[in-house]
């Protein structure tokens, strides 16, 4: 059983900065992560361009066959996006808080490089406890 | 890739401060068919429930592979369809409307009815049968 299957953080320019699994069958090894993030990427920019009322910022959630996709794009243009059962509710509090966490746990560690791959132990950790969080509540419901 | 049709439905096309740039719709139909193309391989790579899957980018026959059937943005929905023949039916749509796959299985219904079984049309030719366009129009004002 996961509600969420896996997250993607992609930076500005539609590299891969971070990448976690949480148990999706076949998983992906890291350069389909990188080629499925920029792709992501190109397709979030031509959909806004393909918008027929102007003040498009992209696509927010995906619905396909066997999961749902939702993204949230940062004022910074870094995106967040994590892949779900379909049907998973409440996913845009979910990203909105990882964003804070990354704002707080990778943004403000001093040694973090903008732009590049995401390896701060406490975001990890924070993250993890996040997602866990979800999860709990989900059951729960 | 071809275009069989397509209709305005909405007045508010390209611009609703004046802001908009026009564009050749030429170029839309491209974007839209990359776009399509595009995200179905993605689906077909990100789907989480199988675990054998083909490499990104190879071309996929209808029904193979993870699609998906909508997408929404803030400004607008769009629900796509793909019939076992390969036929593409698109419906944008504003972005709080609920779930169209009834209704593009309808239109592919009316696709049916009123353009293959049209002996003067031929199969892969723009569509030009005036019955199917106001049965079209008629049911796609309904829906809202």
């Amino acid at each position: 059983m996961a509600a969420i299957y896996s997250l993607y953080i992609i930076n500005k320019s539609g590299g891969l900065i971070f990448y976690k699994d949480y148990g999706s069958s076949g998983r992906m090894d890291t350069n389909d992560s990188l080629r499925v993030a920029s792709l992501w990427h190109s397709m979030h920019a031509i959909s806004q361009q393909l918008s027929p009322i102007s003040g498009c910022f992209g696509i927010e959630l995906l619905q396909a066959d066997t999961f749902d996709l939702h993204c949230f794009q940062s004022l910074t243009g870094t995106k967040f996006f994590v892949v779900c059962e379909p049907g998973t509710q409440h996913m845009e509090g979910l990203l909105k808080h990882i964003y804070e966490l990354y704002t707080d746990y990778v943004l403000k560690n001093p040694f973090y490089e903008m732009e590049m791959p995401i390896r701060c132990e406490l975001f990890d950790i924070n993250l993890t406890q996040a997602i866990q969080k979800d999860r709990v509540a989900l059951l729960a419901r | 890739m071809q275009f069989f049709g397509g209709t305005e439905i909405s007045p508010v096309s390209a611009g609703v401060n004046g802001v908009g740039e026009q564009r050749p719709h030429d170029q839309d139909h491209k974007l839209m068919f990359g776009l399509l193309f595009s995200l179905k391989s993605l689906t077909a790579k990100m789907d989480p429930t199988t675990p054998d899957k083909a490499n990104l980018g190879v071309p996929q026959l209808p029904g193979q592979g993870c699609s998906f059937h909508s997408f929404r943005t803030n400004t607008y929905k769009l629900t796509f369809m793909e019939s076992p023949s390969g036929i593409k039916i698109i419906l944008v749509t504003h972005p709080r409307t609920g779930d169209l796959r009834e209704s593009l299985k309808y239109i592919y219904n009316l696709y049916v009815e009123y353009v293959v079984k049209n002996p003067l049309y031929t199969p892969g030719t723009p569509i030009r049968c005036e019955l199917f366009n106001t049965t079209l129009d008629q049911y796609v004002r309904s829906i809202s």
